[in-house]
């Protein structure tokens, strides 16, 4: 090993620090109590990594990156001041910008370097500029879906997999020719051009409900995107921080495909929407019970443990300020209230959970599924506030539903099962819902909000 | 290949394991905070960034400069926005029990 010099050592100190700083940083994000201090941590690792590079003696001009730097500031407050419902667009954004700084810098690093890049040094630029250039335009589509400035629906033609496969594939044989012939730099255009291009095309025909397992694969491409950089800068820092992130949306992604029933292939090859719209044509009018706002109350007042689950559609209807009222009134007269959350409810991981603890719901009352399913059965009224697939009886019993095998919330064992839903149109899976014609449940036809809100009125007036 | 790679490789391997053993015990009510702080943490990439922008190059140093300073400014708006919000985030997370605000 050759001799550092001092600045040198100071600069490869602060770098080991900082590692330490971020593998702590995400073991303390195990738990809400600790959870903040891991990010203090990781902003102490941040800032000694970004002042010891600072220090390098190789840095002649400061002018440019202390611009660069305000600018990125000024840029990234408002990001992180964003709406709590707008979080999953933000963080495909952020997902955006990571992957356009990696291509950025490996594009230049390749025309610093040409002709004479190593073979191996060569087969990880590829990869990082291939895998940040298609997470770079693919996250931009899928911000663009979620924020719903581009068609949410999943657009899908003909021979649509054989065509994003063969971009992939030349993308990836024209890699290899560079590995091969790393002097042939006319060619390097095209190993970020055609992922970026693929990037658009792989998220073409992705739908909203697939939207929590794209952004976790695309948050794993990030991350390797930003390893691969660490093997050509030589950087250890970059190489494992790369690999930690790599690691969670690689953990994300398993968790939601697994909460789908469904593989990667199937998600990013399957183009959910298109086979069951026909399913949801075919519905006959069968018999519902439904129940106005005086009803839902007087049973829910009536109950001893009541479950409450949300979905998406909560989010929509910007119900969660509402859903806490009726928390209260019903904590307050001594109901048992908790939240049963499916892993895919809401348009990211976690995304169903922050909202509630937006509107003050207690987080220890926040239930994953495996840990309230097997509270239903002991369940006086399970509430089902937006939500439709996630509760689907049909998963379980109906082997040609299209969700058969999808893990679901077992609302259906409740003893009553409230529904609020706006009318009996379909999910967005398009499959009907066994769940709303059983003897024990109610539908509450409304906007989820004015709905809520109704109920807490009826409480409150019975109360006080 | 070169034994620096090696070692690289051998670091990556290892930060992958602690990666899957540290996040798998990350509770999934907080998963939206774990994506935005791994994200900001993934912005780390700023240090390739800012030598490629400072350093001086004998040829291309104006590609090195442009591509490099847009990518510190990517950069930098994902470690300032990233841990603003998963501060934001878990500050809302709160016990049900008698502290109340």
């Amino acid at each position: 090993m050759t001799n550092l010099t001092g600045t040198e050592q100071i600069i490869e100190i602060a770098y080991l620090i900082a590692t330490a700083l971020f593998i702590l940083s995400l073991k303390w994000l195990s738990s809400p109590t600790t959870a903040r201090r891991g990010v203090f941590a990781g902003e102490l690792g941040m800032l000694l990594a970004i002042v010891g590079t600072l220090l390098h003696h190789g840095i002649v001009e400061y002018k440019w990156i202390l611009i660069a730097l305000v600018l990125g500031t000024i840029i990234g407050v408002p990001l992180g001041e964003v709406a709590m419902t707008a979080v999953p667009q933000r963080t495909a954004l952020s997902h955006a910008f990571g992957a356009l700084c990696v291509t950025l810098v490996g594009t230049a690093e390749f025309y610093l370097r040409t002709p004479d890049v190593p073979r191996f040094m060569m087969g990880v630029l590829s990869l990082e500029v291939i895998l940040g250039s298609l997470t770079f335009t693919g996250s931009l589509m899928a911000a663009g879906k979620l924020q719903e400035i581009l068609p949410q629906r999943p657009i899908t033609y003909k021979g649509q997999n054989i065509v994003n496969l063969g971009l992939l594939g030349v993308a990836i044989a024209v890699a290899g020719m560079l590995v091969a012939h790393p002097e042939k730099a006319q060619f390097f255009p095209l190993i970020v051009g055609i992922p970026l291009l693929f990037g658009v095309m792989m998220i073409i025909p992705i739908g909203g409900a697939d939207m929590p397992t794209v952004i976790s694969l695309l948050n794993s491409y990030a991350g390797l995107s930003a390893a691969a950089m660490g093997f050509v800068l030589d950087s250890k820092l970059l190489i494992i921080a790369g690999a930690l992130d790599g690691a969670s949306g690689l953990i994300l992604s398993v968790n939601m495909s697994k909460a789908m029933n469904r593989s990667f292939s199937n998600v990013l090859f399957g183009a959910f929407g298109q086979e069951h719209t026909a399913a949801a044509g075919q519905q006959e009018a069968r018999p519902v019970r439904s129940a106005t706002p005086e009803e839902a109350a007087a049973i829910l007042a009536a109950a001893n443990k009541v479950v409450i689950v949300p979905g998406y559609g909560m989010a929509v209807a910007q119900a969660q300020h509402k859903v806490r009222e009726l928390y209260d009134a019903l904590t307050k007269r001594g109901v048992d209230v908790k939240f049963g959350i499916h892993p895919v409810a809401g348009r990211m991981p976690g995304h169903m959970n922050v909202l509630l603890a937006e509107a003050d719901i207690p987080y220890d009352k926040l239930l994953d599924m495996e840990e309230i399913n097997g509270d239903f059965p002991q369940t006086d009224v399970a509430l089902v506030i937006g939500a439709n697939d996630v509760t689907n009886p049909a998963a379980r019993t109906d082997a040609a539903s299209p969700i058969f095998g999808m893990p679901i919330l077992d609302v259906d064992k409740a003893r009553t099962v409230m529904v609020i839903k706006r009318s009996m149109a379909a999910g967005f899976a398009g499959i009907d819902n066994p769940l709303y014609y059983l003897s024990r449940t109610l539908m509450l036809f409304g906007d989820a909000r004015s709905f809520v809100g109704s109920i807490v009125r009826e409480l409150g007036g019975g109360h006080e | 290949m070169k034994l620096d790679l090696l070692t690289s490789l051998y670091v990556f391997m290892l930060a992958a394991f602690i990666g899957f053993e540290v996040i798998r015990r990350v509770s999934p009510l907080l998963h939206t905070p774990l994506m935005s702080l791994t994200n900001a943490l993934d912005a780390i990439a700023v240090v390739g960034a800012i030598i490629l922008a400072g350093e001086h190059h004998a040829h291309g140093a104006m590609l090195a400069k442009v591509l490099g300073t847009i990518a510190i400014v990517a950069a930098t708006s994902n470690i300032v926005g990233g841990f603003l919000i998963t501060d934001r985030m878990l500050r809302m997370f709160k016990a049900s029990g008698p502290k109340k605000p």
